[in-house]
């Protein structure tokens, strides 16, 4: 069922070390495993599970409730376009459909290079800014189309001379 | 930023950047302060401070929010320090509090003194305090400011709740969209607790209490106290049935108090200044101030505190200066996902829990959306309702189901394919969720369809009956055409149309094939002459 290479289980024992024994810290163990492998591998899961004794229904369970938990790995530049009512008002469809336009991909998708994730969020707190998106943490506001796609191929071109130095 | 001259006399700068630091610098060092003159405020932005009553937002831009020091010199950790040296009892605090007549700032505006009274008389050994900062409602973010600018009051207002209810460990749960917010507390709690105004005999009294943070992990639902309560016990984030109240059974089923940050924030000041002085602030049921994060179609957004009876007119007008770019007002969206939108014809409604609730909409967390004649209020309540089936936790079916068939239908309407009855199915599907939904979510998730039927109907009516969207924004009906007279043939429209779907020679009149058009907007926002018409 899983096709990928095995993770690394021993990057999350010190999360388990401290949370495994520790009651209602399930939430508390997924977000330390996003933060190392990216996302919740299925197998890291399944070591949870064993490791709190705890049914893997319920730590799948949880993990598909919240919005912040990822089951698939995402691209290098995970693009959060807020949904905000005050984003929507001032046209953040328009900024879907040009990253949709720029990138071919829509809502929960990642570019094939794997370097960028489009993630429709819900209201990041930017109202005043508004339409936003945060892409790794940066807050990109006032946006129209044209500054959109500007901010993807500026990433882009950032990438590609890294690769260069590299 | 604020910058005083030898005579003591203030000159405000804003929209300060940090490339503007060497001028001020300057300015500062020579005295010659009109090297600073475009950063000085302007008479509007004056009116849109000097409106305002700040309470909640008191220290916000400024003290220092990384800084104990800084809160300790604007009266901070004093009205604990108070509390616990007068020997003020439980009920002495909630005195207060009931005198202030502060009620939930988060939502549903219920007493705070009542909810602290029923915790205290909760039978338990062990008793919890929570804050509610998961704040999920889209185009509100007072919560975040409070945090991000002012972290020691939301400390020392819970700490002060703590107190009064008896609970020894207290919790923020906090959303994790708010990477700067968590910083900026885990800092100030540190510092608190090296202080001794948190942990083990605070103040070198009896009275000890922790605090730590939770982050959320992004659920809408988890607003809902019981919800809440579940997911920091590490699980889904599913309402439970009430009662039992948390009041009796909270967290891990031990008596626990949850109150917004807003409110919480507001504590201090109470017990500094007394319950009379937030009493005299505001109308007959609603005390005190409230914070509105201002945002949409305004000219000057932001957030705005001001006392409870102030008009809905003044705050979008005087202070937030109106439309913006010359446009007329349409509606002010209150409340979010579990408001309304309140029209033109009631923008005198002063701002009161009652008050707003007759409108349809609800007082809410603080979110304050305006919109423009452009703006289309069926796809505003497609987009609510789209959130609320999103976030419908999926407990109760009412909820589930009765926001997904709603969405169905609003779906139809703005894609053009709305038949006679939608209204009236609509109506009947509203209230079915409204009597059978488990908690606040889905029981208020009908309203911003019930105001969008209450107040603009006719817009609806013009979705089913004409196949028409007035507002202009409903891709499926509508056409755009470049007007002849005003196109200067510039080409701008045609290099961004992504289909090429617009002909015409340079410095000719150009033009639109509907047949290829994708309706993306994109010609209408390239025109600078306003020669692309939306119908």
């Amino acid at each position: 069922m899983n096709q990928q290479a095995p993770s690394d289980l021993t990057l999350i024992e010190p999360t388990l070390t401290k949370y495994a024994d520790v009651p209602g810290s399930l939430i508390a163990i997924l977000q330390a495993t996003q933060d190392v492998y990216g996302y919740l591998p299925m197998d890291v899961m399944e070591h949870i599970a064993q490791r709190t004794n705890t049914p893997i229904a319920t730590i799948v369970g949880v993990a598909t409730f919240y919005a912040q938990f990822r089951l698939e790995p995402v691209g290098k530049y995970l693009i959060m376009l807020c949904q905000g009512t005050a984003c929507h008002v001032n046209g953040s469809e328009l900024i879907s459909s040009a990253i949709t336009d720029e990138l071919g991909i829509e809502d929960g998708q990642t570019t094939e290079d794997g370097l960028f994730s489009l993630k429709h969020v819900a209201c990041l707190g930017c109202c005043s800014l508004s339409p936003v998106m945060m892409i790794n943490g940066k807050t990109y506001g006032s946006l129209t189309p044209d500054k959109a796609r500007k901010v993807l191929r500026g990433l882009a071109e950032q990438d590609a001379k890294e690769g260069e130095q590299a | 930023m604020d910058v005083y001259d030898d005579e003591g006399a203030l000159h405000r700068l804003v929209r300060v950047q940090a490339k503007d630091a060497k001028a001020i610098h300057q300015a500062a060092t020579t005295g010659d302060l009109s090297l600073v003159d475009k950063l000085l405020i302007t008479p509007e932005d004056d009116e849109f401070l000097q409106q305002q009553t700040r309470v909640a937002l008191r220290h916000c831009g400024v003290i220092d929010p990384e800084s104990i020091d800084d809160y300790l010199a604007h009266d901070g950790y004093q009205a604990i320090a108070k509390i616990l040296s007068d020997g003020m009892s439980q009920e002495d605090v909630i005195q207060q509090i009931d005198i202030a007549g502060l009620r939930g700032r988060g939502g549903a505006g219920f007493s705070t003194a009542f909810k602290w009274r029923a915790a205290r008389d909760a039978k338990g050994d062990r008793k919890y305090l929570i804050c509610n900062a998961d704040e999920g409602d889209p185009g509100a973010f007072m919560d975040r400011a409070v945090i991000e600018g002012d972290p020691h009051s939301l400390i020392e207002g819970m700490l002060i709740g703590a107190y009064s209810i008896g609970a020894s460990e207290a919790i923020v749960y906090v959303r994790a969209e708010y990477p700067l917010a968590i910083v900026r507390l885990t800092k100030a709690i540190e510092d608190a607790t090296a202080r001794g105004y948190l942990g083990e005999h605070i103040c070198g009294s009896d009275f000890s209490c922790t605090l730590r943070i939770k982050a959320g992990a992004g659920a809408f639902v988890c607003g809902e106290e019981t919800a809440l309560i579940e997911s920091l016990e590490g699980k889904r984030g599913m309402p439970r049935l009430k009662p039992p109240f948390p009041a009796q059974a909270g967290y891990w089923l031990k008596p626990s108090n949850i109150n917004n940050v807003e409110t919480y924030a507001n504590v201090a000041w109470i017990i500094n200044h007394g319950g009379e002085a937030f009493a005299a602030m505001g109308t007959k049921d609603s005390k005190g101030t409230k914070v509105f994060a201002l945002s949409g179609k305004i000219a000057r957004g932001g957030l705005v505190e001001v006392p409870m009876g102030t008009t809905l007119r003044q705050v979008i007008f005087n202070i937030g200066g109106g439309i913006r770019d010359g446009k007329e007002f349409k509606a002010v969206q209150l409340g979010g996902p579990s408001g309304g939108c309140v029209p033109a014809s009631k923008l005198d409604t002063v701002i009161d829990y009652n008050e707003l609730a007759a409108t349809g909409a609800i007082m809410g967390s603080g979110g304050m959306v305006v919109m423009d004649e452009t703006t289309c209020m069926v796809s505003m309540a497609r987009f609510f309702l789209d959130f609320t089936a999103k976030e419908s936790c999926g407990k109760c079916v009412h909820c589930r189901l009765g926001t997904k068939r709603m969405l169905e239908i609003l779906d139809r309407l703005v894609q053009g394919q709305g038949a006679d009855g939608d209204i009236q199915k609509l109506e009947e599907l509203c209230y079915a969720i409204k009597d059978g939904a488990l908690c606040g979510l889905g029981q208020t998730a009908p309203n911003p369809v019930l105001t969008t039927i209450r107040y603009f109907r006719d817009e609806l009516e013009a979705h089913i009956t004409d196949k028409r969207c007035p507002a202009g924004e409903c891709r499926e009906l509508i056409t755009y055409t470049i007007d002849e007279d005003a196109c200067r043939g510039c080409t701008a429209c045609a290099r961004q149309c992504p289909v090429q779907a617009i002909s015409g020679a340079p410095k000719q009149p150009h033009r639109i094939d509907p047949a290829a058009c994708i309706k993306c907007g994109n010609c209408k926002t390239a025109c600078r002459f306003n020669a692309v018409l939306v119908s």
